[in-house]
């Protein structure tokens, strides 16, 4: 039987299937791990709650444990604590931006909130803070389509959430 | 007399019931929209909708304690048995009613989602603090589309007027209370309508003076999604939504 700390290691080598770069530990979707008898318990969270990756990550980590000879695996959805953005730790949301997605911004979303201000949110390309909100929905449900207007090249954000 | 866990069950439905009908209205758009970039937002809002539909019939399911599934409630009920707001079934016919709706619905869920939130029940208030994150945009986008359409062409604002006429008249029916609504307020279980009209009517009356457009006055109010009885609306979705799940039980890809 595996420990806890094998489970968390094995989850770390899976990737999120829409953001490849980062793993589901990484983006704060794995959040909790248990251990019943040769039962091993993942707790999953959603994004958002339409999130269609949610059965491809499911899968993944049923396929992943298989590999790793864990036979029987639950996994649960759980919806509290609430997933934020925060839970995106700095060394994931370099990865995001050298991916070529503007990572969220906490802090220029509390001052839009209270100024009503525009948010600035600097080009993953060129580190331009021209640029603009082209919409609010992008490719994805959790990130937002923006237009660097200094290298003219397209990027999705990923929402303050 | 319900007891509350069957009052419960019922609040479910209604909670469920009326992102997915919303949902399935929205997915009609899908390559089919204006621009884009408006294609992608209404899919994306739809998806949410399925999304928090799924979270809620499950809950509504596991409550009801018959093992009925999600799939099971959305796929394999009846017209009469659907609790979705009247509003949510009303056709989408052009950008500016299918907008108009999305507003009038988001202005809704934004507030009643920020009451569901202090709900005594752990599972509603969890969803609805994951739904309000994402209600937050719609109400942003679609406040944004009406201030457009208020104050930009001619055209664009008697399209806007015309939507008014017709979704105008079910906005009553969203703050319909009956026994369940005023038995599991009692409990602290579910949000006080009463309050969420006031609510409503303020942040409604905010984007409509923006657009510059008035608050429509004296209008006969629709009501029945409490009880089951919808426009006529209703029954062609389900028909569309429904087929292939009726057709072949169980079938999966
Ligand atoms: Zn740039």
């Amino acid at each position: 039987m595996k420990s806890k700390e094998e489970i968390w290691s094995i989850l770390e080598t899976i990737p999120d299937p829409e953001i490849q770069v980062i793993s589901i530990v990484e983006l704060g979707i794995a959040r909790d791990v248990q251990i019943e008898g040769d039962k091993v318990v993942v707790c999953i969270t959603p994004t958002y709650s339409g999130c269609p990756a949610m059965d491809a990550i499911t899968h993944d980590i049923r396929e992943k444990f298989a590999e790793e000879g864990i036979k029987n695996t639950e996994i649960k959805m759980i919806y509290s604590p609430v997933w934020t953005t925060d839970w995106i730790g700095e060394e994931a949301k370099k990865k995001l931006k050298a991916y070529g997605i503007a990572p969220p911004d906490k802090t220029s979303t509390d001052k839009s909130l209270i100024t009503g201000k525009k948010k600035i949110i600097p080009c993953p390309r060129c580190g331009s803070d021209k640029t603009i909100l082209v919409s609010q929905f992008g490719s994805t449900a959790c990130k937002a389509l923006y237009k660097c207007e200094e290298c003219l090249e397209p990027f999705d954000y990923f929402k303050c959430h | 007399m319900k007891n509350t866990s069957e009052h419960l069950f019922e609040y479910c439905l209604r909670l469920g019931d009326t992102p997915l009908i919303l949902g399935q209205r929205l997915a009609e758009w899908c390559g089919h929209g204006p621009i884009l970039e408006e294609d992608i937002a209404m899919t994306n809002i739809s998806l949410d909708c399925i999304g928090q539909a799924r979270a809620f019939l499950t809950y509504a399911g596991e409550i009801e304690g018959k093992d009925r599934t999600e799939d099971d409630l959305a796929y394999f009920r009846n017209e009469r048995e659907f609790r979705n707001l009247l509003i949510t079934e009303q056709p989408n016919e052009d950008f500016a009613q299918t907008m108009l709706r999305q507003f009038l619905i988001s202005a809704f869920h934004k507030h009643f989602y920020s009451e569901l939130m202090r709900s005594a029940d752990k599972t509603l208030s969890a969803l609805a603090e994951k739904s309000l994150k994402e209600v937050n945009y719609h109400f942003r986008h679609s406040s944004e589309w009406l201030k457009r359409f208020g104050n930009g062409t001619e055209e664009s604002r008697t399209r806007l007027m015309n939507a008014m006429d017709n979704l105008w008249r079910y906005t009553g029916d969203m703050f319909d209370m009956d026994e369940t609504d005023k038995h599991l307020v009692e409990c602290k279980i579910a949000a006080d309508l009463d309050k969420i009209k006031t609510l409503w009517n303020k942040s409604v009356e905010e984007v409509f003076s923006e657009a510059g457009i008035d608050m429509p006055k004296d209008v006969f109010m629709m009501s029945g999604s409490r009880k089951g009885k919808h426009t006529e609306h209703l029954g062609h979705i389900l028909a569309e939504m429904q087929s292939l799940a009726r057709s072949f039980p169980g079938a999966s890809w």
